[in-house]
């Protein structure tokens, strides 16, 4: 078992104190609700383009310390990026925490400190809530989704 | 629980090692530390002895029932039934016939819903449940409120987590037709008034269901003192194997009923025209039926009756009270759940940590506790937590126990600790 400090890296500890673009983004040309029923995790994102660059973007809800931690540190790499790039980091990022490897680890920036996950399993989805919730708001889904 | 007085306490400390080296996965580590399991309400460990009654079914006597005319198929014909006495004797039901052997408490609890409720729920009736009722004592009613058009009346509780008598003694009419109670909160701890609140249902004409599924591990259940009509618990609660359990009724009730399943078993005669149902229990046992499972019940609730009822809960008892005292010295610890009558569980918050943080740094210390919202999403609401952390005892469970517990809750704030 590696060393739980891997985990709760000090950066995560920052973010859940001060999380990063904490708001709402009101219009906002994107949004979607996620949810995770297992640890009552709720948290809303928020996105605003300008010419198919993401200008802005943010989030609003609780969570436990990943959750918040990833969501948090989710808004400041993503802004700047074009959909196509979103995609690809999440892509990344995905495969990062769940154990898969990652192909390019070096892109992944600060999202590096939440890969201590991939040793926890009943944790992933703590750390990917936020990110499956964006994707829902780029395919502007009608429903909330569920990490269940 | 709380009328057990300290001069009726057995020497705890001698009686819970004893016990624990009964428990074979209580010697072994996780995370490199010794185990400490304390999710008891979730499931509990199992002794040596329910592990050999199954193992020994498997290689001595493995047939199946109530249909062999072989040596091996009456033998397991024999302990089969036999478990059933057990059961029966356990919970004091009057006979046999009103033991009936399903998968767990959630199913015992679907068997009443549609078979009683499909019969004698119409629309415009009432059904009664509580505010801390587990997911598995909420859908199966509501499903079949859905169905008949019968309404859902809930008893709110207090902010201990305790059952409001006045509130449902409003709630409760000539329109009640089920009340279906929880005995022991598995979030709160909350012990239930479910005497009164079986006499009191029964003078509006109401049948009632009790949920024991926590309490049968922690404190003596009397069905006919109750007098309730139905009773649902699970095997792997009370030191049994997982995938059976027990639902209780009256037989007058069960047979009035409409049979659940059908199939195998549960039947008399069967042509193409029509087929008539066999008698209690049967009737509700279609199908080859855990027989394994049903003889390891049996040889762990013989492992609770050696030891005693009384003992265990005064043994708990004691180490709810340490636990208690304990959380009271941390800065931030809310506990969910304060009622007066309580048992075995201390469910609590961490101000400014979510429970599944405190989850996983515990687990690093070896501290299996539960951290969710317990499927019991409308009592969290209630309290206004998305989750809390739980600590469940069991008879195995010691002080040293409870303070590896505490030294984990230091170890979380520390963590979070600006």
């Amino acid at each position: 078992m590696s060393d739980l400090r891997e985990l709760y890296q000090e950066v995560i500890f920052d973010h859940n104190r001060k999380p990063r673009n904490f708001r709402k983004l009101d219009p906002a040309d994107r949004l979607a609700e996620g949810f995770n029923p297992l640890c009552g995790d709720q948290i809303t994102v928020y996105v605003k383009f300008d010419q198919g660059v993401i200008s802005d973007v943010s989030f609003e809800g609780s969570g436990c310390a990943i959750s918040t931690a990833s969501a948090s540190l989710m808004t400041e790499a993503l802004k700047g990026k074009t959909e196509a790039e979103a995609r690809a980091l999440f892509e990344n990022f995905h495969s990062a925490v769940t154990n898969h490897g990652c192909a390019k680890c070096d892109d992944l920036g600060k999202l590096e400190v939440l890969t201590g996950v991939a040793e926890y399993p009943s944790r992933v989805k703590c750390a990917t809530l936020a990110w499956h919730t964006f994707t829902a708001a780029l395919d502007q889904k009608d429903q909330p989704v569920t990490t269940e | 629980m709380s009328q057990v007085n300290a001069l009726q306490r057995p020497p705890y400390r001698f009686d819970a090692e004893k016990w624990r080296a009964d428990f074979p996965i209580l010697r072994r580590q996780v995370n490199g530390r010794p185990l400490v399991y304390l999710d008891n309400a979730a499931t509990s460990q199992k002794p040596q002895v329910v592990i050999d009654a199954e193992s020994n079914y498997y290689s001595q006597t493995n047939s199946n029932i109530h249909r062999g005319v072989h040596r091996l198929s009456e033998l397991a014909t024999n302990q089969y039934e036999a478990a059933r006495g057990k059961v029966r004797r356990f919970i004091n039901a009057a006979s046999d016939r009103e033991i009936i052997f399903v998968r767990g408490t959630t199913e015992a609890i679907n068997l009443v819903a549609q078979s009683y409720g499909a019969q004698n729920i119409k629309a415009g009736d009432e059904i009664v449940i509580s505010t801390m009722e587990h997911h598995s004592n909420i859908v199966p009613w509501q499903l079949l409120c859905e169905r008949t058009g019968a309404v859902l009346r809930v008893v709110p509780i207090n902010d201990d987590g305790e059952f409001l008598f006045d509130e449902y003694r409003k709630l409760v009419n000539e329109r009640t037709k089920v009340v279906a109670v929880v005995h022991v909160s598995n979030a709160l701890g909350s012990i239930n008034p479910v005497k009164k609140i079986i006499e009191l249902a029964h003078r509006f004409g109401a049948k009632v269901l009790v949920d024991g599924a926590q309490a049968v591990p922690h404190l003596t259940v009397d069905v006919q003192d109750l007098d309730c009509d139905f009773y649902a618990f699970s095997s792997h609660k009370i030191y049994g194997p997982t995938g059976i359990g027990v639902l209780y009724g009256k037989a007058a009730l069960l047979n009035a009923m409409p049979p659940y399943q059908g199939g195998g078993d549960m039947i008399r005669q069967v042509t193409f025209e029509k087929s008539t149902y066999n008698e209690l229990p049967y009737k509700f046992e279609a199908g080859t039926p855990n027989i394994a499972g049903v003889i390891t019940l049996g040889a762990a609730l013989d492992y609770v009756s050696a030891i005693g009822l009384d003992a265990i809960a005064a043994h708990e008892h004691e180490l709810l009270e340490y636990a208690t005292a304990a959380a009271a010295e941390v800065p931030g610890m809310r506990l969910i759940g304060t009622a007066h009558d309580k048992a075995s569980i201390l469910s609590f918050v961490l101000d400014g940590i979510h429970p599944h943080d405190t989850g996983t740094i515990l687990d690093h210390q070896g501290v299996a506790i539960r951290t969710g919202h317990h499927c019991a999403m409308p009592l969290m609401a209630r309290f206004k937590v998305p989750a809390t952390a739980r600590a469940s005892f069991a008879l195995y469970n010691t002080r040293p126990d409870v303070d590896a517990l505490f030294a984990g809750i230091a170890k979380v704030r520390q963590m979070f600790a600006k």
